[in-house]
């Protein structure tokens, strides 16, 4: 994964700092801010290819419009990133190509 | 299932303003927004604004944090994070981190803002492609600015204030490609007079261009054919345009885009709610009478999604509405309505006297509209403007028929990204006007909603869920 | 360029009334049959059951108070690999026809007892030529291993299989125009002039003229039958339908209330022969499918719905389809009926040479689908 960014941080007021998990690997993030914003700022991605041509997509609109930011997000794939703040401990997978269906524990 | 006199539904400078009208007035009120904070579109994050330099994003953001006092002041049940999928003229259904609830109401003023127009042009869908408006909400939300070669390319008053708050921020722009036709600056001409009496804006926007000048960026004007390059990894690596007669290349690694904004009409369509074409600004919007009534009674509609007029309009018309519904709901008697009234909408039109000329000047080229063949229109299921002509010329009736025939607006973003574009290639092809060719169905749920949620609304799971 | 026609008076020599699948699948038919055929239908939006059904090519409990009916609908089925082949073949669509049996899934052991015994009186009445099988929970789980465990389990016939109806609209369209149809979309016919041999059809500023005609109009028959001596007591009835994300294929086989389509999407919803669901809001109708699918699919629970739409079942009294010819004015046919992704291969067969020849095979029984029987 490319770690050079092509965003960078500008001086900003102080916030809280929270860790997130991005495929396996913490990233420190601002609180308050979405998990698109956390992994573009990071330089990571792209954050998933498409289910119909496996080409890469990242965010795009950053407000919900694109659905380019579809991640797997503590278990939940199709999860909109930009629309998804940053918590302690989160999980964020990017995704390859169409979707699973979730395992459902069999408690017949 | 809890009830309201009124439910606001957006948080941006009309519903906030709205709701807290609505409240002064003595309604029951609630609203809802779908971000973590209140603030909408231009005051995103106003509540804990992150850059340390206020001079970057400029006076016109914090003008927001009075607005969001205020509001944060009025007895009004504000749910934040909550993303309303269904609505009908008596009850809505939104979805808060996984649950899904119903509420019920008297009214509802839709104050859902807009959405960047989609820009498809080659190339739109690499990474490293964004909008103005997302690179804004980065600096607003996170104090993340593009970093590297950068180059902003399109039209409209947000992609110069976006190049402004950039260059201020210390970034550097690599070249600032303006797509705006040149013909468009004759045809604004006459709308010029009537724009005088908007001269704060005009003002604004000359100086939004001499302070790029000054930072040393000086827009290319007349750009076309613009196309996003990549290497064989499908890395961005640059930007292919004409200018001047000449094709050209400029290397970057960020590429903002930007074609203004259109209103976003998901809810209002999903109520079936009528809408008109409106020619100057290429867009749809509801029809309202004068107080932003719907079609639908007991629909409302205020700011950006009624038609772009801007935050100011945008709250003015969000107390125009609320006055409205106060006196419709017996809370005001008439004489004091209309003088509340008649106030406002003298000032909401001398706010709007500038729309006929930015509307005309920033039209955008007709290589964005209607793109050439091979650019894709839908991004979701991939689907190109060469399919979509394809199909209008072989006797497919509209959007709905060419949407059931190749799938072009039924992925996750449910044809926002490409409603526009596909009534404009259908009416282009069969020689028809837009509003004739008309425009996607949109239903329930306007954002997509886990079966699981949907199952949860049904009054038997809501009664259970209530008795435990 | 557009094979649709222009303003203008046009000449055919069998106008069929109606672009959906019925009125598509007669006009196929009648193509192959060598005449000149064109097709009037209304706008990119009207009542248009071909573009919200479920996408069932549907054998099983079909015509359990009609064998006629019964034998139509199971000769459709074997007709259909033979319909999505030619379709294929001329337009290069593959409308992804499967009919590897379908499930008819029971949550409860009440249900499925009924179930089987409307089965066995059907495949007495078809002389024991009726094949399926009732698979308890477990035999169930055998097959389909991510049934719910509550559900109590299914009825399967291999009579069974789906088709994808939007691609199956869109070969038909293209099939036809290729083939020089004339697809007029002005509007709603709203006169037809009728004389023994001659018929003169009005659609906005469009007359067509053909010496034989087909109402195949869905709903819109009501109202234009009567002009050609022909009664259609058909009246609404509303399915919701919900189409869920894309996501990896886990489900072959068609069931009545949801299937996975080739492109991954889950639709969820009522073939026709369930409960309606005309009644209650939308919201509760919507809730109430995504209840069922879940309680049958536990693993769809966090799948994402993506859109839902309500269409209009073209409903006769008795649920079964009206095939008549006119006697008063010989020529004009009725074709109408709710099950017509099922039927279509019956439409563009048997049912196109009865009325391109005028003559009926008689084991067809098309007596008994007569509207005097209202
Ligand atoms: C990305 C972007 C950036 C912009 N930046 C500027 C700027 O810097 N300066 C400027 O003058 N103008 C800007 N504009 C123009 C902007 O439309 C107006 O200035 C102003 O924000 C309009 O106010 P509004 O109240 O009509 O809507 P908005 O401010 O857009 O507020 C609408 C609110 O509705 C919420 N919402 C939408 N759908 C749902 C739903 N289904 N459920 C729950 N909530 C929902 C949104 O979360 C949002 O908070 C921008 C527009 C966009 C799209
Ligand atoms: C929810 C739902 C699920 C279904 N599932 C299945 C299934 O799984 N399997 C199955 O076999 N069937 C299913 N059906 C039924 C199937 O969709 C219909 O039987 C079939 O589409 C009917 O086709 P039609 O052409 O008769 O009617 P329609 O599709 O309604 O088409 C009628 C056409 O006639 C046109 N028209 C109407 N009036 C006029 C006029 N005056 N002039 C010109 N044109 C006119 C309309 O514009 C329309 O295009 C389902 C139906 C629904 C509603
Ligand atoms: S980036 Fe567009 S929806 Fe998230």
């Amino acid at each position: 994964m490319p770690t050079d960014s092509n965003f960078k941080r500008l001086p900003a007021n102080a916030a809280a700092e929270v860790v997130i998990w991005v495929e396996g690997k913490p990233l420190k993030a601002r609180a308050g801010e979405s998990v698109a914003a956390a992994v573009l700022a990071a330089g990571l991605g792209p954050t998933r290819t498409t289910p119909v041509s496996a080409s890469p997509r990242a965010p795009y609109c950053m407000m919900g419009v694109c659905f380019e930011c579809l991640m797997e997000i503590d278990g939940q794939e199709n999860t909109q990133g930009c629309m998804t703040t940053v918590a302690e401990g989160m999980q964020v997978q990017f995704q390859r190509g169409i979707r699973n269906v979730p395992e459902v524990e069999d408690n017949a | 299932m809890r009830n309201y006199d009124l439910v606001v539904i957006g948080a941006g400078p009309a519903g906030m303003a709205a709701a807290t009208t609505a409240a002064s007035q003595g309604l029951n009120v609630a609203l809802i927004d779908e971000q973590r904070q209140a603030g909408g579109q231009i005051y995103r994050n106003i509540g804990t604004p992150v850059l340390s330099d206020e001079r970057v994003l400029g006076p016109d953001y914090y003008y927001g944090r009075e607005l969001a006092r205020k509001f944060s002041e009025a007895n009004v049940d504000y749910l934040s994070n909550a993303t309303v999928w269904e609505v009908s003229d008596s009850h809505l259904c939104l979805s808060i981190d996984g649950e899904s609830r119903r509420i019920g109401f008297t009214r509802v003023l839709i104050a859902t803002g807009a959405q960047e127009r989609p820009v498809p042009f080659p190339g739109w869908t690499t990474p490293g492609v964004m909008t103005c408006g997302a690179a804004q909400i980065m600096l607003k939300t996170s104090g993340l600015a593009p970093n590297g070669p950068l180059v902003i390319a399109g039209s409209g008053p947000l992609l110069l204030l976006v190049a402004c708050q950039l260059s201020r921020a210390g970034i550097e722009i690599a070249a600032l490609l303006d797509t705006t036709p040149k013909h468009n600056y004759r045809a604004a001409l006459k709308h010029l007079p009537g724009a005088l009496r908007g001269w704060r804006y005009l003002l604004k926007g000359t100086r939004l261009i001499a302070e790029l000048r000054r930072k040393g960026v000086k827009p290319l004007n007349g750009v076309s054919q613009l196309n996003a390059v990549t290497d064989e990894d499908g890395n961005l690596t640059g930007v292919c345009f004409r200018h001047n007669g000449t094709e050209q290349t400029v290397a970057c690694s960020s590429l903002l885009v930007h074609q203004g904004v259109v209103p976003n009409v998901q809810l209002t369509r999903s109520l079936g709610a009528e809408h008109s074409w409106d020619e100057l600004q290429q867009c749809w919007r509801p029809t309202l009478d004068t107080f932003g009534e719907t079609s639908v009674p007991n629909v409302y509609v205020a700011g950006d999604n009624a038609g772009i007029g801007g935050a100011l309009v945008a709250e003015l018309q969000g107390q125009l509405t609320a006055t409205r519904i106060a006196m419709q709901a017996g809370q005001l008697n008439a004489e004091a309505f209309a003088h509340m009234s008649r106030a406002l909408q003298t000032q909401i039109e001398q706010q709007l006297a500038i729309r006929p000329f930015l509307d005309q000047l920033y039209t955008p080229a007709p290589e964005f509209l209607r793109p050439a063949d091979e650019t894709v229109v839908c991004r979701c299921e991939e689907v190109t403007a060469g399919e979509i002509r394809n199909l209008a010329k072989t006797g497919c009736a509209g959007p709905n028929q060419a949407k059931a025939f190749c799938r072009a607006g039924m992925g996750p973003c449910q044809g926002r990204l490409c409603g526009l574009t596909v009534s404009q290639l259908m009416a282009e092809a069969s020689d028809r006007p837009v509003p004739e060719v008309g425009y996607y169905n949109v239903r329930s749920p306007i954002k997509p909603v886990t079966l699981a949620e949907v199952a949860g609304v049904h009054p038997a799971s809501e009664s259970l869920q209530a008795d435990s | 360029m557009s094979a649709a026609a222009k303003p203008g008076s046009v000449k055919a020599e069998v106008t069929v009334i109606g672009g959906g699948l019925v009125g598509l699948a007669v006009a196929r038919g009648l193509q192959d049959q060598g005449l000149n055929v064109a097709v009037v239908d209304e706008g990119d939006i009207a009542l248009r059951a071909s573009r919200g059904n479920f996408g069932l090519v549907w054998v099983q409990g079909k015509g359990d108070t009609c064998p006629e009916y019964a034998r139509l609908s199971r000769l459709s089925a074997t007709l259909w690999q033979d319909f999505a082949n030619g379709l294929a073949e001329h337009t290069g669509i593959d409308v992804q026809l499967s009919q590897i049996g379908g499930l008819y899934i029971c949550l409860t052991e009440q249900e499925l007892e009924q179930r089987r015994i409307m089965l066995e009186a059907m495949r007495d009445a078809q002389q024991g030529d009726y094949p399926f099988e009732v698979l308890d929970h477990d035999a169930l789980k055998a097959k389909v291993p991510e049934i719910g465990p509550t559900v109590a389990g299914a009825t399967h016939s291999p009579m069974d299989g789906h088709v994808n109806p939007l691609l199956l609209m869109r070969a038909m369209v293209q099939r036809f125009t290729d083939r020089n149809g004339q697809l007029i979309t002005t509007g709603p016919v709203t006169k037809i002039e009728s004389n023994p041999g001659r018929f003169v059809v009005h659609s906005g500023d469009q007359v067509i003229e053909s010496s034989r005609v087909v109402l195949a109009a869905g709903l819109g028959n009501r109202e234009l039958a009567p002009q050609v001596g022909l009664s259609a007591p058909v009246s609404p009835n509303r399915g919701q339908v919900l189409i869920a994300e894309r996501v990896k294929h886990f489900l072959d086989y068609p069931t009545g209330h949801v299937r996975q389509t080739g492109e991954g999407t889950i639709q969820c919803g009522d073939s026709k022969e369930d409960v309606g669901l005309d009644t209650g809001t939308t919201t509760d109708v919507m809730a109430t499918i995504a209840h069922r699918a879940i309680t049958m699919f536990p693993l769809l629970a966090k799948v994402r719905l993506i859109r839902s739409w309500g269409a209009l079942r073209v409903m006769t009294p008795d649920g079964y389809p009206i095939y008549q010819q006119s006697e008063q004015y010989p020529g004009a046919f009725l074709v109408t009926c709710h099950s017509g992704v099922t039927l279509a291969a019956a439409h563009a067969g048997p049912i196109a040479e009865w009325i391109a020849s005028g003559v009926a095979d008689p084991s067809l029984s098309l007596e008994t689908f007569h509207a005097d029987r209202f």
